[in-house]
């Protein structure tokens, strides 16, 4: 990858090359790339002078980061409490039966990645999920088709 | 904006502010909390704006996006000041409709809240029971105010508290006034505020820190997101003055990244502040310096934990530590800090502004001021509610929350998150607050409130809180690591029919390690919602284990779908939809389920319209045979 080094320079001269600031550098890379490549996480280490077996620690301790890459549409499906007992399980059934995958993985025509999320604080619409920047709900079984059918 | 450098100044400012504004101006305001975002608050602004626009009323009437008001099962939510007429439910092409209205000063009757019980159409926000019954004090400038306008919280005296403690008040003063308040953190476990100050005071080392945590793991809370979205200067100015009666000049904001909006609006806050001269050096003349920072928590709940926050902040995995060194003598960076959550923080400018005495005048003898839940599941008005501490389950649950829907029966409220337990109907009438909850095996936690009626199985809950845990456990202490994984085995098996009586002990025992060897507050609670379920609803474990039943009819290995054939109209509805093929029968043919194709996605049960209701789900009970090929027989209309 070209500008490998210059674009981590930017990001990492942002925050002062100050390694406490790790976990803010990966969440600008990963909302900019939407993944951490091997060689981004390097390259990282090397400017801020952090060993990379840190940098894969903290890269695999959150949940925001992924070290692979996600497809074009990323579906989220809530599993808060609220939606939990507002049939969200079924939903998320139902998302994994179409898509074929699952939460975690991306389709391999890298169309969809599949996620759940603790909560995504709209309880009032529950159960929900979310494409990309949508939000669907309150969502029944049966709608799950025709909300993804969107985006296929 | 010139730097405010007095405290002459800041009034002088205020005061132009207001002389600026006509309190009697007509003014929309729209709620625009992720809530109402997420149904389309958006494209409601546009429209209004638009039409504000076409109808040439753009200087007359103010328009104005607030934060969450809290009623988000009726949003996106219009309020029109200053007759306080609120709208519900409001769609993009009510827009033109709406601003009609306002420029003939008509209410449209079909945008009012209708009350369920007595189908009386409500005009005023302020009569509709969700709010008649609340106590709104932290959480009420959110419906007044734009968020990204600081001019707007000066509007409404925010800033005068900080002004009065930097002014007129000694750093102990304001330390003395927090301790007689009897502030309890809003975080979770309650500890006193003031107390945790007054540690991070004396203790040794310098510098000391004061913290903001925004970490709100909670799975169905979401009061600290809706109060930095909506109202974040005072969640700031809280921190100042704590910062000011602690001696700490750097703070920090640790904010989950998940809440975008939060943190766009917290950021924009941060930097009016600093323009406006409320953060920075020598803060309005006063000689006391405060900067503050924001750190963006990257996903993990067990990092909302005070000393795993700490440790996060250094770009670092946030896994616990022993805690017999408190933080408030070492925390973060090992300097004495003090950790708050945004509510607690929140409520400190109007304890400084009208007192302690006022604030023990609100709440319980042990638990002083209100307190914001997040109300929602199986409930009629799901939302944000403030109460005063003492108000008990049942007045917010039915009076507030309007009861369960559909009519169906009430079974048990959960709060405190994964760490509280499930509260059973017959401790309805037990006041809230922070030691009551514990009495009765749960807590208060952060405020999260779900309620769960007879269609919830409570196994398959004590199961997703014991999973939830599980995933988020870091995984340093064995009792919290281990025991999770053996809780969640034993309850996968009960649910799924394969349970044995013996292991209810088992369960027990686990919890009762977990409770006592674990690391931190996740491993020792984590077991609660087991506990609490255990003791109230044991019943429903012993169905599923001797009966092979799940009262509930949520285990999908313990349930069965079944088209009743008397009721069934051969509508092929839920044939068409079956996306396994298991519905059989045909046109004029009643519909049977085919049980080995059935995956027991529920759509059928779905999607059968209410005129017939012919699909149940089945239970500990045989599937009575089909007889194909029976023919529907029509009623004559």
């Amino acid at each position: 990858m070209v500008g490998i080094s210059s674009t981590v320079n930017k990001i990492v001269g942002k925050y002062q090359d100050d390694r406490d600031m790790l976990i803010q550098i990966l969440l600008d890379i990963q909302s900019g790339l939407g993944w951490l490549p091997k060689e981004v996480l390097t390259e990282i280490g090397k400017q801020l002078g952090v060993p990379l077996n840190r940098v894969y620690q903290v890269a695999t301790y959150y949940k925001a980061f992924s070290l692979a890459p996600r497809g074009r549409h990323l579906v989220r499906i809530c599993m808060g409490t609220a939606c939990q007992v507002r049939g969200s399980p079924l939903i998320r059934d139902r998302v994994q039966q179409l898509l074929d995958i699952e939460p975690g993985e991306t389709s391999p025509d890298m169309k969809f990645s599949l996620e759940t999320v603790n909560c995504l604080g709209c309880c009032a619409k529950g159960p929900v999920i979310t494409v990309d920047d949508a939000y669907y709900g309150p969502l029944g079984v049966s709608d799950v088709e025709n909300v993804l059918e969107k985006y296929g | 904006m010139a730097r405010i450098n007095s405290f002459a100044e800041l009034e002088k400012l205020r005061q132009e502010i207001k002389g600026r504004r006509d309190p009697n101006k007509t003014c929309i305001t729209l709620c625009s909390g992720t809530a109402c975002y997420a149904s389309a608050s958006e494209s409601v602004n546009e429209a209004l704006e638009r039409e504000l626009d076409r109808q040439g009323l753009k200087e007359e009437i103010g328009l104005r996006r607030t934060g969450c008001h809290g009623f988000c099962e009726q949003g996106p939510l219009v309020v029109i000041y200053p007759e306080e007429t609120c709208y519900t439910k409001v769609k993009p092409e009510d827009a033109a409709e709406i601003v009609q209205g306002v420029k003939e000063k008509k209410v449209i009757e079909r945008l009012l809240y209708s009350d369920p019980v007595t189908g009386e159409k409500i005009v005023h926000e302020s009569e509709i029971p969700f709010y008649k019954n609340q106590h709104r004090l932290v959480f009420g400038p959110n419906r007044w105010i734009d968020p990204k306008s600081i001019e707007d919280y000066l509007y409404i005296d925010g800033y005068s508290a900080l002004a009065k403690a930097l002014s007129q008040m000694t750093p102990d003063q304001v330390l003395e006034e927090i301790k007689k308040a009897n502030l309890r953190g809003r975080g979770g476990g309650g500890f006193p505020a003031g107390k945790k100050w007054e540690e991070t005071k004396n203790a040794p080392g310098e510098p000391k820190y004061v913290v903001v945590n925004c970490d709100e793991g909670d799975p169905g809370a979401y009061m600290d997101r809706s109060l930095m979205e909506g109202n974040p200067h005072s969640v700031i100015e809280g921190l100042i003055i704590g910062a000011y009666a602690i001696g700490s000049h750097k703070g920090f904001v640790y904010v989950r990244q998940e809440y975008p909006l939060a943190v766009e609006n917290l950021n924009l806050a941060l930097k009016q502040a600093e323009e406006y001269g409320l953060l920075g050096g020598n803060i309005l003349g006063s000689g006391f310096d405060f900067s503050i920072k924001v750190h963006r928590g990257a996903g993990a709940f067990v990092s909302g934990e005070s000393s795993a926050l700490m440790i996060a902040m250094e770009g670092k995995a946030g896994e616990p530590r022993m805690k017999y060194i408190h933080m408030s003598q070492r925390g973060y960076k090992e300097k004495p800090s003090c950790l708050n959550n945004v509510e607690t923080w929140a409520t400190v400018p109007f304890i400084i502004n009208k007192g302690s005495d006022w604030f023990n005048s609100i709440g319980t003898e042990g638990s002083k001021g209100t307190k914001i839940f997040s109300l929602v599941g199986k409930v009629n008005n799901t939302g944000l509610v403030e109460v005063p501490m003492g108000m008990t389950l049942r007045q917010i649950i039915y009076d507030i929350g309007g009861g369960i829907p559909k009519g169906r029966k009430f079974k048990g409220v959960q709060t405190g998150g994964p760490s509280g337990g499930i509260i059973p109907e017959q401790y309805l009438d037990t006041p809230i607050d922070f030691d009551e909850l514990t009495k009765i095996g749960s807590m208060m936690g952060s405020g999260g409130m779900i309620v769960m009626d007879e269609d919830t199985c409570m196994v398959d809950m004590a199961r997703y809180f014991v999973d939830f845990c599980c995933e988020e456990s870091c995984g340093k202490c064995i009792p919290c690591r281990e025991g999770l994984r053996v809780l969640s085995g034993i309850l996968t098996h009960i649910c799924e029919g394969e349970g044995k009586e013996e292991e209810l002990q088992t369960l027990e025992r686990v919890a009762e390690v977990m409770k006592d060897a674990s690391l931190c507050a996740l491993g020792a609670t984590a077991a609660n919602p087991v506990l609490t379920t255990l003791k109230y609803f044991r019943d429903e474990y012993e169905a599923h284990i001797k009966d092979k039943r799940c009262p509930a009819k949520v285990c999908k290995n313990l349930i069965n779908y079944y088209i009743d054939p008397e009721k069934c109209g051969a509508c092929m509805i839920c044939l068409r939809n079956c996306p396994t093929g298991a519905v059989q029968g045909g046109k004029n043919l009643v519909h049977w389920i085919e049980q080995d194709k059935c995956i027991k996605c529920g759509i059928c049960y779905q999607v059968c319209p209410e005129r017939f209701s012919a699909v149940e789900k089945l239970s500990g009970e045989p599937v009575p045979a089909p007889v194909p090929g029976r023919e529907v027989v029509r009623k004559k209309e």
